[in-house]
């Protein structure tokens, strides 16, 4: 079986949710990996590590532009007889896959979680990860959108073939006028280690605590709803029912009592840590590990012993 | 300018998810339906406030039982003019996005919007499947959109950032936080709303390519371990050697 995995490299490098994708795919069929951004060759033909045979490389698009990728894909999808077609869960993902599956009448599993079970059912995301659905796809071609973090990736020792790719993908069909982009972070979605900060936190001065844990651990940082929405925290970071859904490794929440909208946005993470000073929090209950205290206090102290592990190992 | 805003119903985001028959069907009982907070909060209100600003109309349109009908009303409490229900079930994103595009396309819309996603589905389908049924550009999660004329200027989410865009009208665009802050419908609203025009239409011929066999609660959570505030120690042990993810 032929399969064609599109990953999305605009940022000028290979993120872990690519290596995932590719991965999936692998375990699905024999690869070919469609890209379009600005990597290099030596670094797409580290891709057969995660199980590419081969990567078709279209340079010269520049956006996530929904029309022209549509195009770009399906030329591929014809170059390599793809009957399956693995998109990341990601922002490109979301504006692409479901262009793509309509296009080709081909159903799109949204939000996979697994690999398909010897009957050929996948699942998926739904409720808000509140539950799984078993979807079965009717349709001849299959598109997949792979949620990040969802399954464990290894790593072989291939080498994928490097190829240029052409394909006319028509005129763009909007004009990018800027690009604001968010430096030096890591990025939330695809983050293994997460520490979360809500309103117990007071106010957004007292945001270093929080910051220095995530340093200590490498862990990208994120917010409940209230404290982006009053401006404390930057929009990106909020996680929850109308944020990001994320499904780290772990999930340290500070200060945030755990209303259902936000365990909507975490509840796919593997290990959570909660730290409140009330022991009736809600978010208890959905907690692996609690802290019964005042974040102030904790923070600082967790981050101190965090450090003695880092140094020992 | 004329705006198409599609309306989904969806479970109120407090309750308690359950399924029934062998775990088949989603169980309804008790559960109070909302529209889809992003259809609603995000894509609705900011069609409503680019109408109110520069003239037009706004249409709900959902695929949908009868029962689907106080959800619609709800909309149009909050400010549509009218409403479309085409008369089907809403099972397979394709093919809710086929029974849009082909009302749609009749309908000379200059704006289709949708939001994010649904909060039952979650499956950011519908709105890039419209585009494409429909042969237009798709602006997918937008958290920021004006109107100059027919020039409409767009924030969109970009992985790492927000990109600022241009295009002209017609397109399809979804919804996500930031493109308007919620609306609670007044009482004007919500008698008005009780005469507004809601057309029913039967649907057209369409494959479901994708089927949702069963449905699967997590694993109950084991006991939360409660460790003292002052042994920091333990817990990163404890991270570090029994959940192992440090």
């Amino acid at each position: 079986m032929s399969v064609l995995v599109y990953i999305d490299t605009l940022s000028g490098h290979i993120s872990k949710s690519v290596n995932e994708a590719v991965y999936y795919g692998s375990k699905l069929g024999a690869v070919t990996v469609l890209t379009n951004g600005s990597v290099d060759a030596s670094a797409l033909a580290e891709l057969g590590k995660f199980g590419a045979a081969k990567v078709l490389v279209h340079r010269g698009l520049n956006t996530n532009d929904a029309v022209q990728l549509t195009r770009l894909v399906a030329e591929a999808v014809k170059a390599s007889g793809a009957t399956k077609i693995v998109f990341s869960l990601d922002l490109t993902g979301r504006a692409v896959a479901p262009r793509i599956a309509a296009h080709l009448k081909a159903g799109l599993v949204s939000g996979a979680i697994s690999l398909p079970d010897a009957s050929g059912v996948y699942k998926v995301n739904v409720f808000s990860g509140k539950a799984f659905g078993c979807v079965k796809v009717n349709s001849a071609i299959t598109v997949i959108n792979l949620t990040p973090n969802s399954i464990s990736v290894e790593t072989g020792s291939g080498t994928a073939a490097v190829e240029d790719f052409s394909a006319d993908c028509g005129a763009a069909s909007y004009t990018v006028k800027s690009v604001e982009k968010q430096e030096g972070d890591i990025l939330l979605p695809e983050a293994e280690l997460v520490v979360s900060a809500g309103r117990g936190l007071k106010g957004p001065e007292n945001w270093g605590m929080v910051e220095d844990l995530a340093k200590s651990l490498g862990a990208a940082t994120a917010c409940s709803r209230p404290v982006a929405d009053i401006g404390w925290r930057p929009h990106h970071e909020h996680v929850g029912q109308t944020g990001l859904a994320i499904r780290p490794n772990l999930y340290i929440a500070a200060g945030i009592s755990g209303a259902i909208q936000h365990l909507a946005g975490v509840n796919g993470s593997k290990v959570i840590v909660v730290i409140n000073t009330d022991p009736e929090a809600p978010f208890f209950k959905a907690a692996d590990y609690g802290v019964v205290g005042d974040a102030f206090d904790v923070l600082p102290k967790l981050t101190a012993e965090i450090k003695k592990l880092k140094a020992q190992n | 300018m004329k705006f198409l805003v599609c309306i989904s119903k969806a479970p109120d985001t407090t309750t308690k998810i359950e399924f029934a028959d062998n775990n088949t069907k989603f169980n309804e009982a008790g559960v109070q339906y909302i529209v889809n907070p992003y259809d609603e909060w995000y894509a609705l209100v900011r069609a409503l406030e680019l109408k109110e600003t520069l003239g037009g109309t706004v249409t709900t349109i959902t695929v949908g039982g009868a029962d689907d009908e106080p959800v619609i009303r709800k909309a149009l409490a909050i400010g549509a003019d009218d409403a479309v229900r085409i008369n089907g079930s809403a099972n397979d994103a394709y093919a809710i996005a086929f029974q849009i595009a082909d009302y749609a396309k009749k309908g000379e819309f200059d704006i289709v919007f949708t939001g994010k996603e649904t909060i039952n589905y979650n499956g950011s389908q519908v709105g890039g499947m419209i585009a494409e049924l429909m042969n237009l550009p798709y602006i997918s999660l937008a958290t920021k959109l004006e109107l100059a004329g027919n020039t409409a200027t767009i924030h969109k989410e970009m992985t790492g950032g927000v990109e600022v865009v241009s295009l002209n009208t017609p397109f399809v665009i979804s919804a996500a936080k930031g493109m308007a802050e919620q609306r609670i419908p007044n009482m004007r609203g919500i008698m008005a709303a009780r005469t507004k025009p809601l057309q029913v239409i039967e649907p057209v011929a369409c494959d479901e390519l994708v089927t949702f066999v069963s449905y699967e609660l997590p694993k109950a959570k084991s006991a939360c371990k409660i460790i003292s505030a002052d042994n920091m120690a333990e817990l990163v042990n404890l991270l570090h050697t029994e959940a192992k993810v440090i």
